[in-house]
């Protein structure tokens, strides 16, 4: 199987994050791999692991791909680290502040020209949030769309892929045949942390940087465009009281004085 | 006047009311359309349910691709619908199905796509809370047909009577969007208590239930209320993973937000901290959460909650 994992750098979670004309300012804060992402390369290790592994020479490989600035490599470098076997980063400065809609576009280029069997892919990036790549994925490539799943069980010979999605409408039983876009919410396993072997190996792992020319797609125009953002005013905290066995008698006073009974 | 389109929003064959307020936020910018993509025989009782809102006309699909092909054939139809119709605007309720849904009509119909607004204005401004709801950011798309997921319990609803115009529209659906096929769906299994996403109040336990959600379940139930948790409890295996609130599970902003053993930290804000009233319970008296407590009870919540429930069903009595 060729298996893609598609992973996106984002400002680590713990950090501040401010908005600098109309995007997020991505220069002054730490960068890592989205934490979602790696349920994404875990499951996509573990599905080449279960049929054959992919060592060199073996049945199944599994590409990383990212868009980003030329400081992604550390996001995909963690990656390649875990396990996976190569990969692929597209950046340009005309990628400066791309919206979803433009990232499914860069990422559907690149995967459309390698025949995948499967791409997988987290539910969302801990800053934008939007968990709408995935599906736009699968609309660009035609491909089957197998999202938000909470276990993935894969038949390389037959092709057929079934999950079990995961949202608040419930759980759905679901199957495709290859290719399938497949993103997975983060009960679906443990991302194993690189070991050292497999932080040295990933040194030697090569990187394909593309630029968009080398990619084949052009941007157009935002589809959307910022009016303005501001910081909200903090919360301020309100009363505190110290429950002497009367603190909930005091709550539920207070919850109807507020008239929220 | 200008026709702005909402995805009429089904849970479990029962519509939402979140169909409320998205009809409520397309009425500001023209009159509103309500698109109910219905299995075989079903659309007009699924149309007829939508009875509140301001509501003027209602298109209905009726197809059995909708339940067996999910995401993919729901967007297929809407896509199709958005192309030959050109309403103004398309509105959908902003949960994992509707913005995946949004998603691909954006890549189909070549238009800009806003998730997660909770307001939209008459020029179609959507206004956003990001970074956890630290910052506030408002815009409008730029191309093509302007798409606008819209957050659950955001919008206060305009409450009056639909009296739509209904219309029937025959459809062929893509192959593209038949690749995925569900063979079984079961509904969250909640009982009787109101979905996360849309609950007016929310309930949500922690590290500090050591694994025990009784109090918490019955507290909620005191106050009608939904029952969230912090990832501490669901990575614990004490409450299921649908009802995690926070930067990795939901999003949620009820009138009243009750933190029960939860300290809060950074991510556990970023899902709830928009919620218009926050009491914090805990033990600790430096549980950061307590910095944006309206309301906070220092104490431990097994003696705390009991009494609070019997003092909310005094006050209800």
């Amino acid at each position: 199987m060729k298996i893609a994992v598609c992973v996106k750098q984002v400002p680590d979670s713990w950090a501040e994050k401010k908005m600098v004309n109309g995007t997020l300012d991505r220069e002054n804060v730490d960068a890592v791999l989205n934490d979602l992402d790696e349920y994404a390369v875990e499951e996509a290790l573990r599905i080449a692991e279960e049929h054959g592994g992919n060592d060199e020479g073996g049945p199944n490989t599994v590409t990383v791909i990212s868009m980003g600035p030329e400081r992604a490599t550390e996001a995909v470098r963690k990656a390649l680290s875990m396990g996976a076997n190569d990969a692929i980063l597209v950046t340009d400065s005309k990628l400066a502040g791309a919206d979803a809609l433009t990232t499914s576009a860069v990422l559907a280029g690149v995967i459309s020209k390698e025949n995948f069997d499967l791409v997988l892919c987290g539910t969302e990036s801990t800053d934008a949030r939007m968990s709408v790549v995935p599906a736009m994925l699968a609309e660009r490539l035609s491909s089957a769309q197998l999202t938000f799943a909470s276990s993935v069980t894969v038949d390389p010979a037959s092709g057929k892929v079934t999950i079990s999605r995961v949202t608040e409408a419930g759980v759905d039983e679901m199957y495709a045949n290859f290719p399938c876009v497949i993103s997975v919410v983060e009960k679906i396993n443990e991302p194993r942390y690189p070991s050292f072997k497999g932080i040295m190996a990933a040194k030697k792992k090569s990187i394909d940087v593309r630029d968009l020319a080398a990619v084949g797609v052009s941007v157009t125009s935002a589809w959307s465009l910022v009016a303005d953002s501001a910081p909200r005013p903090p919360r301020a905290a309100g009363i505190k009281v110290t429950d002497d066995g009367s603190g909930g008698e005091k709550l539920a006073s207070y919850l109807a004085e507020k008239k929220l009974i | 006047m200008s026709n702005v389109f909402i995805l009429a929003d089904f849970l479990d064959g029962k519509p939402t009311k979140t169909n409320a307020e998205l009809a409520t936020a397309g009425a500001r910018i023209g009159s509103v359309t309500a698109v109910v993509l219905a299995p075989v025989g079903k659309g007009e009782a699924q149309a007829s349910s939508l009875a509140t809102g301001p509501i003027s006309q209602i298109l209905i699909v009726e197809s059995d691709y909708f339940s067996q092909n999910g995401v993919a054939a729901v967007a297929d139809a809407l896509a199709q619908l958005v192309t030959t119709k050109s309403p103004a605007a398309l509105l959908v309720a902003s949960h994992a199905f509707g913005k995946e849904v949004a998603a691909r009509v954006a890549v189909r119909t070549d238009s800009g796509i806003i998730t997660d607004a909770v307001d939209v204005s008459s020029d179609l401004t959507a206004t956003q809370l990001v970074f956890g709801g630290s910052t506030t950011v408002h815009s409008k798309v730029s191309h093509g047909t302007p798409i606008i997921t819209v957050r659950p319990n955001s919008i206060n609803a305009e409450l009056t009577p639909a009296t739509p115009v209904v219309e029937k529209i025959e459809l062929a659906l893509d192959e593209n969007s038949k690749k995925a096929t569900i063979t079984s769906s079961k509904p969250p299994v909640q009982g009787d208590r109101p979905q996360l996403t849309e609950a007016n109040i929310v309930v949500s336990g922690g590290r500090g239930t050591n694994g025990d959600f009784s109090p918490v379940e019955a507290f909620a139930d005191s106050m009608g209320a939904a029952v969230g948790a912090s990832r501490a409890a669901t990575d614990a295996g004490w409450y299921p993973h649908t009802h995690q609130v926070g930067q990795t599970g939901k999003s949620v902003s009820p009138q009243l937000y009750v933190a029960c053993g939860i300290s809060g930290a950074i991510q556990h804000r970023a899902g709830m901290q928009t919620s218009k009233t926050i009491v914090v319970i805990n033990k600790d008296p430096e549980a950061p959460l307590f910095e944006i407590a309206d309301f906070g009870v220092i104490g431990d919540l097994f003696a705390v909650l009991p009494k609070a429930t019997e003092g909310v069903k005094a006050h209800k009595s």
